[in-house]
């Protein structure tokens, strides 16, 4: 099971998704597409994103478990969906905020 | 966590766009990218422990920042204002250390210990065209990013502490990842010493939203560069506002305005609500925001945004109006609460101390620990009050409040009053030592060329509009008053000058 911390970087096994990890720590484990993430730069295996996990990710946007004690950055986009388990991680709305910089 | 990361996800998801420069022929997020690599080989071989840049804004910067970033060194970005013996003292402290120099004045900094130089000419040449090393940095957040000598206002400069995980932070929390359309370019005229310059290019690198150099500021050119480079978004001070205000008020009613500029935001210090409201009515169509934030924060934790600007102007009800002169409400990331001296809380409306709390505040200095609370806390050092809505209302330093016959005044409120005063150009009050009141309250008024006022007029001015001990003891007419080159008045400054003006007790 992957071992979380901030900053650590995990590939789909199934799909182009990458994912930097924003917040959690521990054995967590981390799915795209249903199978189990790998640490980046692990080859991967092959396969299809299973049903129910194949929403794809989008790039840049931040997903997040239900009481927000993971949340995980996309550096690129997939054809899975993010989950711990087999409970689908969410799309972290954040209300746009203007530009102040 | 690493500023390496937003960089190379906009390489990725939008290299060829423009970053930095006109919008033909400037240099895409992918050059900048692999310049910053090259930059970050060049670093690492100089073997410093830092790298800095005493320099104007120009290319240099984000390569030099996102390359440091790349090698693991601090970035120092150091004012080149200063003198040269300040310069050369303030290098010393993060020898050894590679500094980027104005091919203009190299030998400023030369001959010191452990300092290679190293021109912004130098190294864009030999970044031009160099393949990056295989992307390798620390992402464990917690390498320094950023460190910016305050100031130095009182005393000897302190170096704020950013880390990675801070900066990383801010620009997730409050920018959207290609959040800007590929026609939108923000104008930066803030210099890189500023935490706003910094801000500035990390968020528009994430945003997607191409960068436009002002070196020097000044009012004519910010403006001829908005209308040819299609600018449409910029960020100044309040000082800065204030000229361009005067440029466009000179054009008359028929200029051609600032059609391109959708957004413009401001911060960095007190906006007199002249200036504010001027701008409003010149540029209606101009989204304002106003941003508050400190160094120690990452830069901004509250803002008012373009649509309470607005509603606040057109109000009728005083609370909401006076909302135009507030900071607006905390960052979703972010909380804010106001402490007494003893670092409770007090009640909605009363004045105290800002506190801020959020994964983007460092509170931390080189060389001590960080300065916040076991639970995350940082007291800002600036006086405030939340109105019932959360809208945070800044008051200013609180080591400039004037306490007179053991009551606090706020110099802010003095000075807005007498700034809307038609006569006035500018103002600042300050306190003196006073052996019956402790202080006295001196105003220092700058009248509009040809204006007249009188000093009785001016004190009657604020003895309407405010609690009677607040009226200014003397009012003292002077030509200018003093600013730092970011629009930040010192008071030291003027409190030295017009010392003749207290009664020379220490109290």
């Amino acid at each position: 099971m992957p071992s979380l911390k901030p900053g650590s970087r995990f590939t789909s096994s199934v799909c182009t998704t990458q994912v930097i990890v924003v917040k959690g720590a521990g054995e967590v484990d981390l799915r795209c597409g249903g199978a189990p993430m790998l640490a980046a730069g692990a080859a991967a295996d092959g396969g299809l994103p299973a049903e129910g996990a194949s929403g794809g990710t989008l790039m840049g946007k931040r997903y997040v478990d239900q009481d927000e004690t993971v949340e995980v950055l996309c550096t690129k986009p997939g054809d899975g969906s993010l989950g711990i388990g087999d409970a689908l991680l969410d799309l972290k709305e954040a209300k746009p905020l203007p530009a102040s910089d | 966590m690493n500023l390496m990361m937003l960089l190379e996800m906009a390489a990725d998801g939008f290299g060829d766009r423009v970053a930095l420069g006109p919008s033909d022929g400037g240099l895409t997020y992918r050059d900048l990218y692999d310049s910053a690599g090259a930059a970050s080989v060049r670093f690492r071989a100089d073997g410093g422990s830092h790298v800095a840049m005493a320099d104007l804004s120009s290319a240099a910067l984000p390569v030099s920042l996102f390359g440091a970033a790349w090698a693991g060194l601090p970035f120092v970005p150091l004012n080149y204002r200063l003198t040269d013996d300040e310069l050369a003292a303030l290098a010393s402290r993060i020898s050894p250390a590679i500094i980027i120099v104005d091919p203009d004045s190299p030998d400023r900094l030369t001959g010191i210990d452990g300092i290679g130089l190293l021109s912004r000419r130098s190294l864009m040449d030999l970044v031009d065209g160099a393949d990056p090393p295989e992307p390798e940095w620390d992402m464990t957040g917690e390498g320094t990013a950023i460190e910016l000598f305050t100031s130095g206002t009182t005393g000897e400069p302190k170096a704020a502490v950013l880390r990675h995980r801070h900066l990383v932070s801010y620009v997730l929390g409050s920018v959207e990842f290609m959040g800007a359309h590929e026609d939108e370019a923000a104008l930066v005229s803030v210099p890189p010493y500023h935490v706003a310059g910094i801000a500035a290019i990390l968020s528009n690198v994430y945003a997607g939203r191409r960068v436009v150099q002002l070196p020097t500021f000044d009012a004519h050119d910010w403006v001829t560069l908005v209308r040819a480079e299609s600018v449409t978004s910029a960020m100044v001070v309040p000082t800065m506002l204030t000229r361009i205000v005067e440029v466009l008020d000179a054009e008359g009613p028929d200029g051609p305005g600032l059609q391109t500029l959708r957004s413009l935001s401001y911060g960095g210090g007190r906006m007199p609500s002249p200036t504010i409201q001027r701008a409003l009515e010149l540029l209606p169509t101009t989204a304002f925001v106003n941003a508050y934030g400190l160094t120690e924060t990452s830069s901004t934790v509250a803002l008012l945004g373009p649509d309470e600007h607005r509603e606040a102007m057109a109000s009728a009800d005083p609370v909401v109006r006076a909302r135009l002169g507030s900071a607006g409400r905390p960052l979703p990331t972010i909380q804010v609460t106001i402490r007494d001296d003893i670092g409770d809380e007090v009640a909605v409306g009363q004045p105290g101390e800002i506190w801020v709390r959020g994964e983007q505040v460092s509170g931390e200095y080189r060389g001590s620990a960080p300065r916040l609370t076991a639970d995350g806390w940082f007291p800002t050092h600036d006086g405030g009050w939340m109105d019932a809505d959360g809208f945070l209302h800044v008051t200013g330093r609180i080591d400039d409040v004037i306490v007179k016959g053991g009551q606090n005044v706020s110099p802010g409120e003095i000075e807005e009053v007498l700034v809307c005063h038609p006569a006035v150009a500018d103002a600042a009050a300050i306190g003196l030592p006073d052996r019956q009141w402790g202080e006295r309250i001196i105003a220092a008024v700058v009248l509009h060329p040809g204006a007249s006022a009188s000093s009785d007029e001016l004190r009657d001015a604020v003895r309407d509009r405010l609690r009677s001990n607040r009226t200014p003891d003397h009012v003292e007419f002077v030509g200018s008053l003093p600013y730092n080159d970011t629009g930040k008045l010192l008071r030291r400054v003027l409190r030295s000058d017009l010392a003749h003006l207290g009664d020379g007790s220490t109290g």
